[in-house]
């Protein structure tokens, strides 16, 4: 009895799950299946294979696996090295490397901006050196360099985190046995942080997949992503049938992804043994 | 020896990379020139121009209030959900982890989007539209932090207290809360970490002449930004720097691990 009463705490979440996060949902769902006059339609979300449309999405997935995978490569070598490290000064170094995480993602965008721009830092020192200048700034290089540098601690964490959890003894047992470095790191290490590994994967693909700041902001309208074009029906065109038939699409490739993912991870993780 | 020297170098490659753009910010900060890269001697007046600019402080006293209000909203309500959550049968508990979710897994131009669409149907896009919508995506964080918090309590001692006289409420402050307390606090500050954080929600939901600073540092990025912005971020990546040390290592930390 005593049970039931205590469920009735969840009540008002039950509400304001209803309201902000069903509705809008729903909401998503009708504009996407009806035209302005509200007859049903399935245009916008067919409009994807327009040819435009069509080349921003596969401009944002190659964008935002080209920014997974560089963040991984970067991300594992640097999370083995500060797990081999001392305990003392193991916990302020992970800190160091987690801080930019906290600073404002705009301000992140900013200070990258600055360092990119053709009269920026970067370019700065290379005339001082005397070397040919960058003209890295609205190109979607720029838009990849800045995601990556934004996302990098979603990657790092993570894989650090699975990595601090293996039992040094596993890998000493495994050396006892004769397993050289280069099996006990494919056999033990790659297949034990398998699942940190996935969700860094998932915590940086799909927001570079959806971003659309960075590339407006560091692609100078050159660089259109999905989410630009989503941003732009609505803010611009005002087409909001047509921005939520594109929304229900990427929403469908991001849980296509996630749902890809997870099932690559746990294979990865019971084909150890 | 290599071996060592060759990790040295990719730490401090590594490094260089995340911090080289922050220390850029930080140093024009200081710069007294108007061309922005150029050094033009050690200046502060973009330190007094900030504080005196009134449209910077007031985005400045929105983002705040908005992150503060949001986070201590969703912490009640989230945590009140979680205690319930936590009385339901196994396929309940399921169903409304799985719902608490939603927001979690998707992307943030799609939440934003879906609640201006329903927003814009019975109300004017304003603060409070933004605020529900921080709070929205605030609440799963916070059952997320306190809910593993309630599995691992015991009940027993909580039924105990009951059978030996105390009101629910008494026996709630006494046994349950001291246990789910941390899990309350984390949630809080990721809440209120994610608030401050956000852009693209807050992007589409707030009305026309309301700012937070990440939708003004994004409209001044595209016509020209005031050098002031520079003395911002460096003031509040020290902030930053402040707070998480003195979470990280300071008196209370060092309590916790003993």
């Amino acid at each position: 009895m005593r049970n039931v009463k205590r469920q009735l705490l969840a009540g008002p979440y039950l509400l304001w799950m209803a309201g902000f996060i069903l509705l809008p949902v729903v909401m998503i769902l009708y504009y996407a299946f009806t035209t302005t006059s509200g007859h049903f339609t399935l245009l916008n979300i067919s409009s994807i294979f327009a040819s435009i449309h069509l080349k921003s999405l596969f401009l944002s997935l190659k964008l935002a696996v080209i920014c997974t995978g560089v963040c991984l490569a970067l991300s594992y070598p640097l999370a083995m090295i500060l797990n081999n490290m001392k305990e003392k000064s193991q916990g302020f170094i992970v800190f160091i490397f987690i801080l930019p995480m906290w600073m404002n993602f705009m301000l992140r965008i900013l200070a990258w901006k600055l360092l990119l721009s053709n009269n920026g830092v970067i370019n700065t020192i290379l005339e001082g050196l005397g070397l040919p200048v960058l003209d890295v700034l609205n190109t979607p290089a720029a838009v990849v360099f800045c995601m990556v540098y934004d996302f990098l601690p979603f990657m790092i964490l993570p894989i650090y985190n699975a990595m601090s959890r293996i039992q040094q003894d596993i890998i000493e047992a495994a050396g006892d046995l004769g397993a050289g470095s280069v099996t006990i790191f494919f056999k033990i290490i790659v297949p034990l942080t398998m699942p940190g590994v996935v969700s860094g994967i998932i915590m940086v693909f799909v927001p570079a997949l959806t971003s659309f700041a960075i590339s407006d902001l560091l692609g100078g309208g050159k660089v259109l992503l999905i989410g630009n074009v989503i941003e732009q029906a609505f803010m611009q065109e005002y087409n909001w049938n047509l921005g939520s038939g594109l929304s229900l699409v990427l929403m469908i490739f991001v849980i296509a992804s996630m749902a890809l993912m997870s099932s690559k991870g746990e294979e990865g993780g019971a084909g150890v043994w | 020896m290599v071996k060592k020297s060759a990790e040295r170098i990719y730490l401090a490659f590594i490094f260089l990379f995340l911090y080289l753009p922050i220390g850029v910010l930080i140093v024009l900060s200081f710069n007294n020139s108007k061309t922005r890269v150029q050094w033009g001697g050690f200046t502060l007046k973009w330190y007094k121009n900030l504080f005196s600019s009134g449209s910077i402080m007031e985005a400045f006293g929105t983002t705040l209030f908005i992150s503060l209000a949001s986070a201590l909203f969703a912490t009640l309500l989230g945590t009140l959900a979680a205690l319930g959550i936590d009385a339901m049968k196994k396929r309940n508990q399921a169903v409304m982890i799985g719902a608490t979710n939603i927001p979690l897994l998707n992307a943030d131009i799609v939440t934003g989007l879906s609640m201006m669409l329903l927003f814009v149907r019975f109300t004017r896009l304003g603060m409070s539209t933004v605020l529900i919508a921080h709070i929205t995506f605030n609440i799963p964080y916070v059952i997320l932090n306190v809910l593993p918090k309630l599995k691992q309590s015991s009940r027993t001692t909580y039924e105990a207290a009951l059978d030996l006289g105390a009101t629910p409420l008494y026996a709630f402050f006494k046994i349950i809360w001291p246990q789910i307390r941390p899990g309350v606090f984390s949630g809080f500050l990721m809440a209120m970490t994610m608030s401050l954080d956000d852009f693209s929600v807050t992007y589409f939901t707030k009305g026309a002449g309301i700012h937070t600073l990440s939708t003004m540092i994004y409209t001044e990025m595209r016509k020209g930004i005031r050098l002031e912005m520079y003395a911002l971020s460096t003031i509040l990546f020290l902030l930053a720097l402040v707070l998480l040390l003195f979470m990280n290592f300071g008196p209370s930390a060092r309590r916790e691990e003993a």
